[in-house]
């Protein structure tokens, strides 16, 4: 791989899902899961439709609460629904599939929203850090515009800097390019690279195998809400053990 | 025409009435409907129970039967409402009409708003938890704002109801602009014709004033999806 920094051993793990499993109804959409993510990792999570990756992904700042199993963030249990959580989830960073910008904040606003109200960050402090970072992102001169305004890649890196503007210890990224025209896909990506390089432990669903492949300390394999296998990139794309991996990189790569 | 400039006093003070039914149940109608809308959308389910409980116990009750009980019932058990400071000047039956009117009222603004809350996206809710918001700051900052949008065609609705409704509070004993029109009617019987269009008049006038109000609201809330 990759000019991407070793992930930091050093202190302890940032998340911990231990024996995790969910049902929607009948289905067993996570069965035993049992994953760790260390500081500074990036973890791509990927899988065949159904797998149940996205729902692994929001289950960490329990957007999806769990039927049994466990999950810490720095070593906290994920509380109950409440201001507990809420202290949890400003922590985490999140980025939808839908981009999920409120439509009715100004761009700047989504990003100053969060610092403001959840952390009391003084207006003129949160005016500043916003505008760095969508400077970062690239959107700086969309600050004064809605999110409708915007193009869907424009949209997504607005979304990454609200989640950085709450300096976030994980990052989690829900299929992030997945709403959005080939076009636009390498403007986020080029972003979620740079956050990677710069040491921000990130977990990604995603179908961009390029995105693993460069930026991915690890790649997480998942079928039928079960972790079927786990390694580095290189190993995972050159040597897939499982059958349910090879099935499934040989109908992807096929084109 | 005559008639009614003659008896202009008399008009005016029963619409005065009317309009102070109007403001103060309007108000108790926002406050309570607001309140019980965020308990229906809680995540908690005895609130939720609560919120569901009093929309039906309110709707499902005819309006003059609620008003009867507020004030015929409540004085039996020895609840008295009067009010006396400054400029509030309330009757022991306005205050009760007053309440009725806003309690019945607020069933109807709960409902308009939770239907609002449901037309904004979930991803919406789903990103201001994910940033950290309290279950209120999320409902405040994000939902309710993007919800206003589509509530105020239905909530004006509501509020033009509710300033027709008023005129029930006639069978509460208070001298609204329907109790002076019945006063008027009996004591000129030949005038009858333009007795009712002159009352109708003011209501129309009244109901105006909110749907205009409505309008202007409807363009100013405008939010891009």
């Amino acid at each position: 791989m990759t000019d991407v920094a070793a992930p930091d051993t050093a202190q302890g793990p940032v998340v911990e899902m231990q024996h995790v499993d969910k049902y929607f109804g009948d289905l067993h959409v996570l069965c035993d899961i049992d994953l760790t993510i260390k500081r500074g990792e990036v973890v791509v999570v990927i899988g065949p439709s159904g797998s149940g990756k996205s729902t692994l992904c929001r289950t960490i700042n329990r957007l999806e609460p769990i039927d049994s199993g466990e999950i810490r963030l720095q070593g906290t249990p994920l509380a109950a629904e409440g201001r507990d959580l809420a202290r949890l989830r400003a922590d985490v960073g999140m980025v939808f599939q839908a981009f999920n910008l409120f439509a009715h904040k100004t761009v700047l606003e989504n990003v100053t929203l969060g610092p403001v109200k959840v952390r009391g960050t003084k207006a003129v402090d949160a005016d500043a850090q916003a505008r760095r970072l969508l400077t970062r992102v690239g959107v700086a001169d969309q600050a004064d515009k809605y999110p409708a305004q915007l193009s869907g890649g424009q949209q997504q890196r607005v979304a990454i800097a609200r989640a950085l503007a709450m300096e976030p210890t994980v990052m989690l990224f829900d299929e992030p390019t997945s709403a959005l025209d080939p076009e636009m896909i390498k403007e986020v990506l080029d972003v979620m690279v740079d956050l990677a390089k710069q040491g921000m432990t990130m977990v990604v669903v995603t179908h961009e195998m390029g995105f693993a492949r460069t930026a991915a300390h690890r790649v997480v394999f998942m079928a039928d809400g079960r972790i079927v296998e786990e390694n580095t990139p290189h190993e995972f794309f050159s040597n897939p053990r499982s059958g349910r991996a090879k099935d499934f990189l040989a109908k992807i790569l096929s084109h | 025409m005559g008639f009614l400039l003659d008896n202009l006093d008399v008009i005016v003070e029963g619409f005065a009435v009317t309009l102070q039914l109007l403001a103060t149940a309007g108000i108790i109608a926002a406050v309570a409907g607001t309140l019980l809308a965020c308990v229906r959308v809680s995540p908690v389910p005895p609130l939720r129970g609560v919120g569901t409980a009093y929309v039906n116990v309110f709707r499902n009750t005819p309006l003059l039967l609620v008003l009867l009980i507020m004030a015929f019932g409540l004085p039996e058990v020895g609840v008295s409402l009067q009010i006396d400071v400054g400029p509030l000047q309330y009757s022991n039956f306005e205050t009760y009409a007053s309440l009725g009117l806003g309690l019945y009222t607020a069933a109807f603004v709960c409902e308009a708003l939770r239907s609002g809350i449901n037309s904004v996206s979930s991803g919406q809710a789903e990103a201001a938890r994910a940033v950290g918001m309290s279950f209120g700051q999320t409902l405040r900052l994000v939902v309710l704002p993007q919800a206003a949008r589509s509530v105020v065609a239905p909530m004006a609705s509501i509020y033009i109801a509710l300033a027709k409704n008023t005129s029930v509070a006639l069978g509460a004993g208070v001298a609204e602009a329907t109790y002076e029109m019945r006063k008027l009617l009996n004591d000129n019987a030949t005038e009858r014709l333009v007795i009712f269009i002159g009352f109708a008049l003011g209501y129309i006038a009244i109901v105006a004033v909110i749907s205009l109000v409505a309008n202007v609201l409807e363009r100013r809330l405008v939010v891009l999806r």
